[in-house]
Protein backbone atom coordinates (compact mmCIF):
# COMPACT_ATOMS: atom_id res chain seq x y z
CA UNK A 1 0.00 0.00 0.00
CA UNK A 2 1.59 3.76 -0.74
CA UNK A 3 0.26 6.34 1.22
CA UNK A 4 -2.98 8.56 0.53
CA UNK A 5 -1.45 12.01 0.07
CA UNK A 6 -4.17 14.22 0.16
CA UNK A 7 -5.17 17.13 -2.78
CA UNK A 8 -6.61 20.28 -1.92
CA UNK A 9 -9.82 20.20 -3.59
CA UNK A 10 -10.97 23.75 -1.89
CA UNK A 11 -12.79 25.49 -4.85
CA UNK A 12 -10.59 27.91 -7.04
CA UNK A 13 -11.88 28.30 -9.73
CA UNK A 14 -10.66 30.26 -12.94
CA UNK A 15 -9.92 30.24 -16.71
CA UNK A 16 -6.39 30.69 -17.78
CA UNK A 17 -5.83 33.49 -20.64
CA UNK A 18 -7.31 32.71 -23.67
CA UNK A 19 -3.67 32.61 -25.54
CA UNK A 20 -2.21 29.87 -22.68
CA UNK A 21 -5.38 27.73 -23.59
CA UNK A 22 -5.17 28.25 -27.49
CA UNK A 23 -1.40 27.29 -27.32
CA UNK A 24 -1.75 24.20 -25.11
CA UNK A 25 -4.96 22.91 -27.06
CA UNK A 26 -3.15 23.63 -30.20
CA UNK A 27 -0.16 21.62 -28.88
CA UNK A 28 -2.15 18.78 -28.23
CA UNK A 29 -3.85 18.73 -32.07
CA UNK A 30 -0.41 19.30 -33.33
CA UNK A 31 0.85 16.02 -31.16
CA UNK A 32 -1.88 14.02 -31.76
CA UNK A 33 -1.49 14.62 -35.83
CA UNK A 34 2.12 13.94 -35.90
CA UNK A 35 1.44 10.63 -33.95
CA UNK A 36 -1.09 9.49 -36.50
CA UNK A 37 0.85 6.74 -38.94
CA UNK A 38 -2.17 7.09 -41.88
CA UNK A 39 -2.24 11.08 -40.98
CA UNK A 40 1.67 10.94 -41.75
CA UNK A 41 1.08 8.80 -44.94
CA UNK A 42 -1.29 11.56 -46.57
CA UNK A 43 0.71 14.56 -45.55
CA UNK A 44 3.88 13.71 -46.14
CA UNK A 45 5.02 10.44 -47.59
CA UNK A 46 2.54 10.66 -50.59
CA UNK A 47 3.43 14.03 -51.41
CA UNK A 48 7.26 13.05 -51.06
CA UNK A 49 6.95 10.22 -53.28
CA UNK A 50 4.94 11.72 -56.08
CA UNK A 51 7.16 14.30 -56.21
CA UNK A 52 10.77 11.95 -56.42
CA UNK A 53 8.87 9.49 -58.54
CA UNK A 54 7.36 11.91 -60.77
CA UNK A 55 10.17 14.49 -61.21
CA UNK A 56 12.65 11.24 -61.65
CA UNK A 57 11.01 9.16 -64.66
CA UNK A 58 8.37 9.68 -67.38
CA UNK A 59 5.22 8.42 -66.12
CA UNK A 60 3.37 11.22 -66.90
CA UNK A 61 3.98 13.66 -69.75
CA UNK A 62 4.37 17.00 -67.80
CA UNK A 63 4.86 19.06 -71.19
CA UNK A 64 8.77 19.25 -70.04
CA UNK A 65 11.61 17.58 -69.82
CA UNK A 66 14.28 17.09 -67.47
CA UNK A 67 14.37 16.32 -63.98
CA UNK A 68 15.08 19.59 -62.75
CA UNK A 69 12.13 20.91 -65.25
CA UNK A 70 10.13 18.67 -63.88
CA UNK A 71 10.46 19.52 -60.93
CA UNK A 72 10.01 22.70 -60.90
CA UNK A 73 6.48 22.16 -62.13
CA UNK A 74 5.37 19.70 -59.44
CA UNK A 75 6.46 21.20 -56.48
CA UNK A 76 4.06 24.25 -56.53
CA UNK A 77 1.59 21.35 -57.17
CA UNK A 78 2.59 18.88 -54.33
CA UNK A 79 2.82 22.28 -51.76
CA UNK A 80 -1.42 22.38 -52.74
CA UNK A 81 -1.74 18.88 -52.45
CA UNK A 82 -0.01 19.39 -48.67
CA UNK A 83 -2.39 22.13 -47.93
CA UNK A 84 -5.27 19.85 -49.30
CA UNK A 85 -4.11 16.93 -46.99
CA UNK A 86 -3.49 19.11 -44.08
CA UNK A 87 -6.32 21.14 -44.19
CA UNK A 88 -9.09 19.16 -45.35
CA UNK A 89 -8.29 14.87 -45.03
CA UNK A 90 -6.92 15.42 -41.92
CA UNK A 91 -9.02 18.09 -39.96
CA UNK A 92 -12.34 16.05 -41.93
CA UNK A 93 -11.27 12.56 -40.05
CA UNK A 94 -9.74 13.89 -36.81
CA UNK A 95 -12.88 16.49 -36.25
CA UNK A 96 -15.24 13.88 -37.24
CA UNK A 97 -13.55 11.36 -34.90
CA UNK A 98 -13.46 13.61 -32.00
CA UNK A 99 -17.37 13.98 -32.76
CA UNK A 100 -17.97 10.58 -32.85
CA UNK A 101 -16.18 10.10 -29.31
CA UNK A 102 -17.56 12.92 -27.84
CA UNK A 103 -14.37 15.30 -27.00
CA UNK A 104 -16.16 18.10 -28.75
CA UNK A 105 -19.16 18.18 -26.44
CA UNK A 106 -16.00 17.37 -23.85
CA UNK A 107 -14.00 20.40 -24.50
CA UNK A 108 -17.65 22.51 -24.54
CA UNK A 109 -17.46 22.26 -20.79
CA UNK A 110 -14.35 22.94 -20.52
CA UNK A 111 -13.42 26.76 -20.23
CA UNK A 112 -11.84 26.48 -24.01
CA UNK A 113 -14.51 28.27 -26.08
CA UNK A 114 -15.01 27.54 -29.45
CA UNK A 115 -13.05 30.35 -30.91
CA UNK A 116 -10.47 28.79 -28.83
CA UNK A 117 -10.80 25.52 -30.20
CA UNK A 118 -11.10 26.49 -33.69
CA UNK A 119 -7.94 29.28 -33.46
CA UNK A 120 -6.43 26.13 -31.96
CA UNK A 121 -7.06 23.83 -35.15
CA UNK A 122 -5.83 26.51 -37.35
CA UNK A 123 -2.66 26.96 -35.54
CA UNK A 124 -1.86 22.89 -36.05
CA UNK A 125 -3.21 22.96 -39.11
CA UNK A 126 -0.58 25.68 -39.63
CA UNK A 127 2.49 24.26 -37.33
CA UNK A 128 1.46 21.00 -40.07
CA UNK A 129 1.90 22.55 -43.02
CA UNK A 130 5.13 24.84 -41.91
CA UNK A 131 6.61 21.13 -41.84
CA UNK A 132 5.38 19.99 -45.18
CA UNK A 133 6.81 22.91 -46.60
CA UNK A 134 10.11 22.69 -45.55
CA UNK A 135 10.12 19.18 -46.72
CA UNK A 136 8.85 19.22 -49.74
CA UNK A 137 10.60 22.45 -50.40
CA UNK A 138 13.67 20.63 -49.90
CA UNK A 139 12.97 17.71 -51.83
CA UNK A 140 12.00 19.73 -54.79
CA UNK A 141 15.22 21.95 -54.20
CA UNK A 142 17.16 18.87 -54.18
CA UNK A 143 15.83 17.57 -57.35
CA UNK A 144 16.93 21.17 -59.03
CA UNK A 145 13.31 23.32 -58.69
CA UNK A 146 14.39 26.84 -58.71
CA UNK A 147 11.84 29.23 -57.69
CA UNK A 148 12.02 32.52 -58.41
CA UNK A 149 8.60 34.24 -56.67
CA UNK A 150 10.12 37.84 -56.06
CA UNK A 151 8.68 39.55 -52.72
CA UNK A 152 5.21 39.44 -54.89
CA UNK A 153 5.59 36.22 -55.80
CA UNK A 154 6.28 34.93 -52.21
CA UNK A 155 3.28 37.14 -50.47
CA UNK A 156 0.67 35.29 -53.43
CA UNK A 157 2.50 32.22 -52.12
CA UNK A 158 1.16 32.78 -48.44
CA UNK A 159 -2.23 34.55 -49.45
CA UNK A 160 -2.85 31.17 -51.59
CA UNK A 161 -1.61 28.65 -48.51
CA UNK A 162 -3.37 31.05 -46.19
CA UNK A 163 -7.19 31.41 -48.65
CA UNK A 164 -6.71 27.55 -49.34
CA UNK A 165 -6.44 26.60 -45.74
CA UNK A 166 -9.56 28.45 -45.23
CA UNK A 167 -10.90 26.75 -47.91
CA UNK A 168 -9.97 23.43 -47.37
CA UNK A 169 -10.77 23.62 -43.50
CA UNK A 170 -14.07 24.76 -44.15
CA UNK A 171 -15.08 21.81 -46.14
CA UNK A 172 -13.61 19.76 -43.64
CA UNK A 173 -15.82 20.68 -40.71
CA UNK A 174 -18.81 20.85 -42.44
CA UNK A 175 -18.14 17.23 -43.91
CA UNK A 176 -17.12 16.39 -40.17
CA UNK A 177 -19.97 18.28 -38.51
CA UNK A 178 -22.57 16.95 -40.66
CA UNK A 179 -21.65 12.75 -41.86
CA UNK A 180 -21.01 9.69 -39.66
CA UNK A 181 -17.09 9.72 -38.38
CA UNK A 182 -16.84 6.19 -40.88
CA UNK A 183 -18.45 8.18 -43.68
CA UNK A 184 -16.07 11.10 -43.11
CA UNK A 185 -13.05 8.77 -43.02
CA UNK A 186 -14.23 7.42 -46.46
CA UNK A 187 -15.44 10.37 -48.14
CA UNK A 188 -12.64 12.52 -46.81
CA UNK A 189 -10.15 9.98 -48.32
CA UNK A 190 -11.89 9.74 -51.58
CA UNK A 191 -12.25 13.34 -52.12
CA UNK A 192 -7.76 13.85 -52.09
CA UNK A 193 -7.72 11.06 -54.53
CA UNK A 194 -10.43 12.63 -56.90
CA UNK A 195 -8.42 16.47 -56.55
CA UNK A 196 -5.30 14.45 -56.87
CA UNK A 197 -5.96 12.88 -60.03
CA UNK A 198 -8.41 15.49 -61.83
CA UNK A 199 -6.86 18.77 -59.92
CA UNK A 200 -4.06 19.64 -61.96
CA UNK A 201 -1.90 18.86 -59.16
CA UNK A 202 0.59 17.03 -61.03
CA UNK A 203 -0.87 17.02 -64.37
CA UNK A 204 -1.13 20.05 -66.21
CA UNK A 205 -4.24 21.83 -67.03
CA UNK A 206 -3.28 21.96 -70.51
CA UNK A 207 -2.91 18.10 -71.11
CA UNK A 208 -6.65 18.14 -69.77
CA UNK A 209 -9.50 18.14 -72.97
CA UNK A 210 -11.85 20.74 -73.20
CA UNK A 211 -14.34 19.75 -71.35
CA UNK A 212 -12.69 18.65 -68.25
CA UNK A 213 -10.48 21.78 -68.08
CA UNK A 214 -13.45 24.06 -67.52
CA UNK A 215 -14.92 21.51 -65.07
CA UNK A 216 -11.94 21.70 -63.04
CA UNK A 217 -11.19 25.02 -62.73
CA UNK A 218 -13.42 26.27 -60.51
CA UNK A 219 -11.70 23.48 -58.10
CA UNK A 220 -9.98 25.07 -54.85
CA UNK A 221 -7.23 22.36 -55.58
CA UNK A 222 -7.15 23.23 -59.12
CA UNK A 223 -7.23 27.30 -58.12
CA UNK A 224 -4.42 26.87 -55.23
CA UNK A 225 -2.23 24.32 -57.46
CA UNK A 226 -2.42 26.93 -60.58
CA UNK A 227 -1.75 30.22 -58.37
CA UNK A 228 0.95 28.26 -56.75
CA UNK A 229 2.52 27.79 -59.92
CA UNK A 230 2.80 31.22 -61.11
CA UNK A 231 3.06 32.96 -57.53
CA UNK A 232 6.38 30.82 -57.56
CA UNK A 233 7.26 30.35 -60.75
CA UNK A 234 7.55 34.77 -61.54
CA UNK A 235 4.04 34.15 -62.85
CA UNK A 236 1.29 36.60 -63.44
CA UNK A 237 -0.28 37.52 -59.70
CA UNK A 238 -3.27 34.87 -59.01
CA UNK A 239 -5.66 37.13 -58.31
CA UNK A 240 -8.89 34.76 -59.89
CA UNK A 241 -6.94 31.38 -58.13
CA UNK A 242 -7.33 33.50 -55.16
CA UNK A 243 -10.85 35.05 -55.56
CA UNK A 244 -11.53 31.12 -56.45
CA UNK A 245 -10.58 30.11 -52.85
CA UNK A 246 -12.01 32.80 -51.26
CA UNK A 247 -15.30 32.28 -52.38
CA UNK A 248 -15.27 28.23 -51.50
CA UNK A 249 -13.60 29.59 -47.80
CA UNK A 250 -16.82 31.62 -48.29
CA UNK A 251 -19.52 29.10 -49.10
CA UNK A 252 -17.53 26.27 -47.19
CA UNK A 253 -17.66 28.85 -43.94
CA UNK A 254 -21.08 29.41 -43.84
CA UNK A 255 -22.44 26.19 -44.49
CA UNK A 256 -20.37 24.82 -41.76
CA UNK A 257 -21.78 27.33 -39.10
CA UNK A 258 -24.90 26.57 -40.23
CA UNK A 259 -24.72 23.09 -40.04
CA UNK A 260 -22.27 22.10 -37.62
CA UNK A 261 -23.22 19.70 -34.88
CA UNK A 262 -21.11 19.23 -31.98
CA UNK A 263 -22.51 15.52 -31.52
CA UNK B 1 -19.91 31.90 -3.63
CA UNK B 2 -23.41 31.30 -1.28
CA UNK B 3 -25.52 30.11 -4.22
CA UNK B 4 -26.71 26.58 -3.54
CA UNK B 5 -25.23 24.66 -6.29
CA UNK B 6 -27.73 23.33 -7.85
CA UNK B 7 -31.15 24.29 -8.28
CA UNK B 8 -34.25 22.79 -10.37
CA UNK B 9 -37.48 23.10 -10.67
CA UNK B 10 -39.82 21.27 -12.98
CA UNK B 11 -37.59 20.65 -15.52
CA UNK B 12 -38.88 18.82 -18.62
CA UNK B 13 -37.00 17.12 -21.82
CA UNK B 14 -39.00 15.52 -24.79
CA UNK B 15 -37.19 13.50 -27.68
CA UNK B 16 -40.48 13.48 -30.16
CA UNK B 17 -42.77 11.67 -28.40
CA UNK B 18 -40.69 10.63 -25.32
CA UNK B 19 -41.19 12.30 -22.28
CA UNK B 20 -37.22 11.91 -21.23
CA UNK B 21 -37.39 14.17 -18.42
CA UNK B 22 -41.02 14.98 -16.68
CA UNK B 23 -40.84 17.27 -14.68
CA UNK B 24 -38.05 17.18 -12.06
CA UNK B 25 -37.31 19.38 -9.04
CA UNK B 26 -33.63 18.48 -6.89
CA UNK B 27 -31.63 20.31 -5.44
CA UNK B 28 -27.74 20.00 -4.30
CA UNK B 29 -26.08 22.02 -1.61
CA UNK B 30 -22.38 22.62 -2.05
CA UNK B 31 -20.25 20.53 0.96
CA UNK B 32 -22.43 17.50 0.11
CA UNK B 33 -22.76 14.39 -2.38
CA UNK B 34 -26.50 14.24 -4.13
CA UNK B 35 -26.81 10.74 -5.68
CA UNK B 36 -29.25 10.43 -8.86
CA UNK B 37 -30.56 6.85 -8.16
CA UNK B 38 -32.33 4.96 -10.60
CA UNK B 39 -32.33 2.33 -13.50
CA UNK B 40 -30.96 2.47 -17.24
CA UNK B 41 -33.09 5.14 -18.87
CA UNK B 42 -34.35 6.79 -16.26
CA UNK B 43 -33.58 9.88 -17.27
CA UNK B 44 -30.44 10.70 -15.24
CA UNK B 45 -28.28 11.43 -17.74
CA UNK B 46 -30.58 13.67 -19.30
CA UNK B 47 -31.14 15.57 -16.35
CA UNK B 48 -27.31 15.85 -16.03
CA UNK B 49 -26.93 17.09 -19.52
CA UNK B 50 -29.33 19.93 -19.00
CA UNK B 51 -27.71 20.88 -15.48
CA UNK B 52 -24.52 21.01 -17.83
CA UNK B 53 -25.92 22.87 -20.98
CA UNK B 54 -25.40 20.54 -23.65
CA UNK B 55 -29.05 20.13 -23.99
CA UNK B 56 -31.85 22.91 -23.07
CA UNK B 57 -34.91 21.87 -20.93
CA UNK B 58 -38.82 21.98 -23.17
CA UNK B 59 -39.63 23.69 -20.05
CA UNK B 60 -38.53 24.54 -16.41
CA UNK B 61 -36.36 26.37 -14.53
CA UNK B 62 -32.50 25.53 -14.25
CA UNK B 63 -30.12 27.00 -12.28
CA UNK B 64 -26.19 26.27 -11.58
CA UNK B 65 -24.46 28.04 -9.10
CA UNK B 66 -27.06 30.37 -9.74
CA UNK B 67 -26.87 30.78 -13.17
CA UNK B 68 -28.41 30.07 -16.16
CA UNK B 69 -26.36 26.74 -17.76
CA UNK B 70 -27.61 27.88 -21.42
CA UNK B 71 -27.21 31.53 -20.81
CA UNK B 72 -24.47 31.82 -18.68
CA UNK B 73 -22.33 28.78 -20.42
CA UNK B 74 -18.78 31.16 -20.50
CA UNK B 75 -19.11 31.75 -16.72
CA UNK B 76 -19.96 28.29 -15.59
CA UNK B 77 -17.47 26.64 -17.29
CA UNK B 78 -14.37 27.69 -15.30
CA UNK B 79 -16.47 26.71 -11.91
CA UNK B 80 -17.85 23.58 -13.12
CA UNK B 81 -16.68 19.84 -13.56
CA UNK B 82 -17.73 17.60 -15.91
CA UNK B 83 -17.10 13.46 -16.21
CA UNK B 84 -19.52 12.59 -19.10
CA UNK B 85 -20.63 8.66 -18.82
CA UNK B 86 -17.62 7.65 -21.42
CA UNK B 87 -15.34 9.11 -24.23
CA UNK B 88 -14.55 12.70 -24.57
CA UNK B 89 -10.75 12.05 -24.64
CA UNK B 90 -9.19 12.10 -28.01
CA UNK B 91 -7.80 8.18 -28.79
CA UNK B 92 -4.49 9.29 -29.51
CA UNK B 93 -4.20 11.58 -26.49
CA UNK B 94 -2.09 10.36 -23.55
CA UNK B 95 -3.21 9.94 -19.93
CA UNK B 96 -1.05 12.29 -18.95
CA UNK B 97 -1.17 14.48 -21.36
CA UNK B 98 -4.39 14.93 -21.65
CA UNK B 99 -4.93 15.82 -17.68
CA UNK B 100 -2.08 18.16 -17.98
CA UNK B 101 -3.82 20.24 -21.10
CA UNK B 102 -7.10 20.29 -18.86
CA UNK B 103 -5.59 21.36 -16.52
CA UNK B 104 -3.75 24.37 -18.44
CA UNK B 105 -7.31 25.64 -19.49
CA UNK B 106 -7.64 26.89 -15.89
CA UNK B 107 -6.07 29.27 -13.50
CA UNK B 108 -5.90 27.27 -10.37
CA UNK B 109 -5.35 23.75 -11.16
CA UNK B 110 -4.88 20.84 -8.54
CA UNK B 111 -1.45 19.36 -9.54
CA UNK B 112 -1.54 17.04 -12.39
CA UNK B 113 1.16 14.87 -11.18
CA UNK B 114 -1.02 14.12 -7.66
CA UNK B 115 -4.12 13.23 -9.04
CA UNK B 116 -2.61 10.83 -11.53
CA UNK B 117 -0.70 9.06 -8.16
CA UNK B 118 -4.15 9.18 -6.67
CA UNK B 119 -5.74 7.38 -8.87
CA UNK B 120 -3.39 5.40 -9.85
CA UNK B 121 -2.41 6.30 -12.87
CA UNK B 122 1.12 7.60 -13.16
CA UNK B 123 2.20 4.01 -14.88
CA UNK B 124 -0.11 4.33 -17.64
CA UNK B 125 0.43 8.60 -17.57
CA UNK B 126 2.10 7.91 -21.42
CA UNK B 127 -0.43 5.48 -22.80
CA UNK B 128 -2.70 6.45 -25.18
CA UNK B 129 -6.52 7.05 -24.35
CA UNK B 130 -7.36 4.02 -26.53
CA UNK B 131 -5.37 1.21 -25.18
CA UNK B 132 -6.41 2.44 -21.79
CA UNK B 133 -8.43 -0.04 -19.83
CA UNK B 134 -12.01 0.86 -19.05
CA UNK B 135 -11.38 1.52 -15.71
CA UNK B 136 -8.22 3.45 -16.35
CA UNK B 137 -10.10 5.34 -19.04
CA UNK B 138 -13.11 6.07 -16.38
CA UNK B 139 -10.31 7.53 -13.67
CA UNK B 140 -8.94 9.71 -16.05
CA UNK B 141 -12.48 11.14 -16.86
CA UNK B 142 -13.00 11.47 -13.39
CA UNK B 143 -9.20 13.39 -12.65
CA UNK B 144 -10.25 15.86 -15.54
CA UNK B 145 -13.44 16.65 -13.93
CA UNK B 146 -11.50 17.84 -10.67
CA UNK B 147 -8.65 19.00 -12.15
CA UNK B 148 -10.15 22.80 -12.59
CA UNK B 149 -10.77 23.42 -9.10
CA UNK B 150 -14.46 23.72 -9.85
CA UNK B 151 -17.20 24.69 -7.53
CA UNK B 152 -19.34 21.46 -8.56
CA UNK B 153 -18.75 18.74 -10.34
CA UNK B 154 -21.36 16.53 -12.16
CA UNK B 155 -20.20 12.58 -12.19
CA UNK B 156 -21.59 10.50 -14.31
CA UNK B 157 -21.44 7.16 -13.63
CA UNK B 158 -18.48 7.19 -11.92
CA UNK B 159 -16.98 4.22 -11.16
CA UNK B 160 -19.21 1.93 -13.91
CA UNK B 161 -16.91 -0.71 -14.35
CA UNK B 162 -14.27 0.16 -11.95
CA UNK B 163 -12.79 -2.56 -9.58
CA UNK B 164 -12.93 -2.39 -5.91
CA UNK B 165 -9.84 -0.88 -5.57
CA UNK B 166 -10.55 1.80 -7.87
CA UNK B 167 -13.81 2.20 -6.72
CA UNK B 168 -12.39 3.36 -2.99
CA UNK B 169 -10.06 5.68 -4.97
CA UNK B 170 -13.03 7.55 -6.92
CA UNK B 171 -14.91 7.52 -3.82
CA UNK B 172 -11.87 8.76 -1.34
CA UNK B 173 -11.53 11.92 -3.83
CA UNK B 174 -15.64 12.68 -3.71
CA UNK B 175 -15.53 12.44 -0.02
CA UNK B 176 -12.49 14.83 -0.50
CA UNK B 177 -14.35 17.09 -2.67
CA UNK B 178 -17.07 17.34 -0.40
CA UNK B 179 -14.90 18.03 2.60
CA UNK B 180 -13.22 20.82 0.69
CA UNK B 181 -16.72 22.15 0.01
CA UNK B 182 -17.58 21.18 -3.64
CA UNK B 183 -21.02 20.62 -4.56
CA UNK B 184 -20.99 16.80 -6.06
CA UNK B 185 -23.84 15.56 -8.16
CA UNK B 186 -23.52 11.87 -9.43
CA UNK B 187 -25.44 9.46 -11.14
CA UNK B 188 -25.31 6.25 -10.31
CA UNK B 189 -27.26 2.87 -10.50
CA UNK B 190 -25.22 1.46 -7.58
CA UNK B 191 -27.24 1.16 -4.47
CA UNK B 192 -24.03 0.57 -2.48
CA UNK B 193 -22.41 3.66 -3.36
CA UNK B 194 -25.27 6.09 -2.79
CA UNK B 195 -25.98 4.20 0.35
CA UNK B 196 -22.05 4.94 1.04
CA UNK B 197 -21.28 8.00 -0.65
CA UNK B 198 -24.32 10.54 -1.07
CA UNK B 199 -25.66 12.94 1.85
CA UNK B 200 -28.92 12.86 -0.21
CA UNK B 201 -30.20 10.52 -2.74
CA UNK B 202 -32.49 11.24 -5.27
CA UNK B 203 -34.37 8.50 -7.16
CA UNK B 204 -35.40 9.51 -10.40
CA UNK B 205 -37.93 6.53 -12.55
CA UNK B 206 -39.72 6.79 -15.75
CA UNK B 207 -38.34 10.72 -15.67
CA UNK B 208 -39.46 11.41 -12.57
CA UNK B 209 -38.53 11.99 -9.22
CA UNK B 210 -39.89 9.34 -6.51
CA UNK B 211 -38.40 9.58 -3.79
CA UNK B 212 -35.75 11.85 -2.03
CA UNK B 213 -33.51 12.35 1.04
CA UNK B 214 -31.14 10.83 3.07
CA UNK B 215 -30.12 7.17 2.67
CA UNK B 216 -31.04 6.85 6.11
CA UNK B 217 -34.74 8.73 5.35
CA UNK B 218 -35.31 6.30 2.83
CA UNK B 219 -34.12 3.16 4.70
CA UNK B 220 -36.53 4.53 7.40
CA UNK B 221 -36.44 2.80 10.47
CA UNK B 222 -38.84 -0.06 9.45
CA UNK B 223 -36.95 -3.26 10.38
CA UNK B 224 -37.69 -6.76 9.03
CA UNK B 225 -37.10 -10.46 9.50
CA UNK B 226 -35.24 -12.28 6.93
CA UNK B 227 -35.28 -16.25 6.17
CA UNK B 228 -34.42 -18.85 4.05
CA UNK B 229 -36.28 -22.56 4.23
CA UNK B 230 -35.81 -25.53 1.46
CA UNK B 231 -39.08 -26.70 2.87
CA UNK B 232 -41.98 -25.36 1.59
CA UNK B 233 -43.64 -22.40 3.60
CA UNK B 234 -47.27 -21.77 3.56
CA UNK B 235 -47.49 -18.06 4.09
CA UNK B 236 -50.93 -17.38 5.12
CA UNK B 237 -51.18 -20.01 8.02
CA UNK B 238 -47.70 -18.44 8.87
CA UNK B 239 -49.06 -14.88 8.69
CA UNK B 240 -51.96 -16.02 10.79
CA UNK B 241 -49.14 -17.06 13.55
CA UNK B 242 -48.16 -13.75 13.57
CA UNK B 243 -48.50 -10.74 16.23
CA UNK B 244 -51.00 -8.36 14.38
CA UNK B 245 -49.75 -6.34 11.30
CA UNK B 246 -46.73 -8.66 10.42
CA UNK B 247 -47.17 -10.48 7.34
CA UNK B 248 -44.88 -12.72 5.60
CA UNK B 249 -43.89 -12.74 2.06
CA UNK B 250 -41.57 -14.74 -0.37
CA UNK B 251 -38.85 -13.01 -2.11
CA UNK B 252 -37.01 -15.39 -5.16
CA UNK B 253 -35.14 -18.11 -4.29
CA UNK B 254 -36.76 -19.53 -0.67
CA UNK B 255 -35.92 -16.47 0.81
CA UNK B 256 -39.03 -15.12 3.29
CA UNK B 257 -39.57 -11.92 4.96
CA UNK B 258 -41.87 -11.14 7.53
CA UNK B 259 -42.64 -7.20 8.31
CA UNK B 260 -45.00 -4.75 9.54
CA UNK B 261 -45.89 -1.41 7.52
CA UNK B 262 -43.90 0.74 10.05
CA UNK B 263 -43.51 -1.76 12.52
CA UNK B 264 -40.13 -2.57 14.39
CA UNK B 265 -38.97 -5.94 14.62
CA UNK B 266 -39.60 -7.52 18.53
CA UNK B 267 -38.55 -10.33 20.61
CA UNK B 268 -42.18 -11.43 20.37
CA UNK B 269 -42.12 -11.86 16.49
CA UNK B 270 -38.70 -13.84 16.21
CA UNK B 271 -40.53 -15.96 19.16
CA UNK B 272 -43.90 -16.23 16.78
CA UNK B 273 -41.97 -17.04 13.48
CA UNK B 274 -39.30 -19.59 15.28
CA UNK B 275 -42.63 -21.58 16.94
CA UNK B 276 -44.54 -21.84 14.01
CA UNK B 277 -41.98 -23.08 11.87
CA UNK B 278 -41.38 -25.61 14.75
CA UNK B 279 -45.00 -26.34 14.51
CA UNK B 280 -44.74 -27.19 10.97
CA UNK B 281 -41.22 -28.84 10.68
CA UNK B 282 -39.61 -26.00 9.15
CA UNK B 283 -35.95 -25.11 9.19
CA UNK B 284 -35.57 -21.99 9.20
CA UNK B 285 -31.63 -21.12 8.31
CA UNK B 286 -29.84 -17.49 7.59
CA UNK B 287 -32.34 -16.61 9.80
CA UNK B 288 -31.83 -12.38 10.71
CA UNK B 289 -33.31 -9.28 11.36
CA UNK B 290 -32.63 -6.34 9.62
CA UNK B 291 -33.09 -2.21 8.23
CA UNK B 292 -34.71 -1.98 5.09
CA UNK B 293 -32.00 -1.44 2.59
CA UNK B 294 -31.82 0.94 0.38
CA UNK B 295 -32.05 -1.63 -2.33
CA UNK B 296 -35.35 -2.58 -0.84
CA UNK B 297 -36.49 0.81 -1.01
CA UNK B 298 -35.38 1.39 -4.41
CA UNK B 299 -36.91 -2.00 -5.82
CA UNK B 300 -39.99 -0.64 -4.30
CA UNK B 301 -39.90 2.45 -5.77
CA UNK B 302 -39.42 1.47 -9.16
CA UNK B 303 -40.86 -1.88 -9.50
CA UNK B 304 -39.07 -5.16 -10.18
CA UNK B 305 -39.42 -6.09 -13.48
CA UNK B 306 -36.58 -5.97 -16.41
CA UNK B 307 -37.67 -3.00 -18.42
CA UNK B 308 -36.02 -2.10 -21.85
CA UNK B 309 -33.86 0.72 -21.43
Amino acid sequence: MTTIRAIDFTPRPGAAPLGRMVLAQAGMELRVLLRNGEQLLLTLVIPVLLLVLLATTSFVDLGVDGTAARAAFLTPGVLALAVLSTAFTGQAIGTGFERRYGVLKRLGATPLSRFGLLAAKVLAVLAVQGIQVAVLAGVGLALGWRPAPGAAGLAAALLLVAAGTAAFGSLALLMAGTLRAEATLAAANLVYVLLLGLGGVVVPLDAYPEALRAAVAPLPITALAEGMRDALGGGPFPLAQLAVLACWAALGGALAARFFRWE
Amino acid sequence: MGETGLDLADVVKRYGDTLAVAGVSLTAERGAVTALLGPNGAGKTTTLEICEGFRRPDSGRVRVLGLDPARDAAELRPRVGVMPQSGGVPSGARAGEWLRLVARFHAHPVPPGALLERLALTSCARTPFRRLSGGQQQRLSLAAAVVGRPELVFLDEPTAGLDPQSRHAAWEIVRELRAAGVAVVLTTHYLEEAERLADRVVVIDRGRVAAAGTPAELTGSVSRLRFSSRDPVDLAALTTALPAGFAARALSGGQYVVEAPGGAVGPELIAAVAAWCASRGVLAEDLRIGRRTLEDAFLELTGHELREP
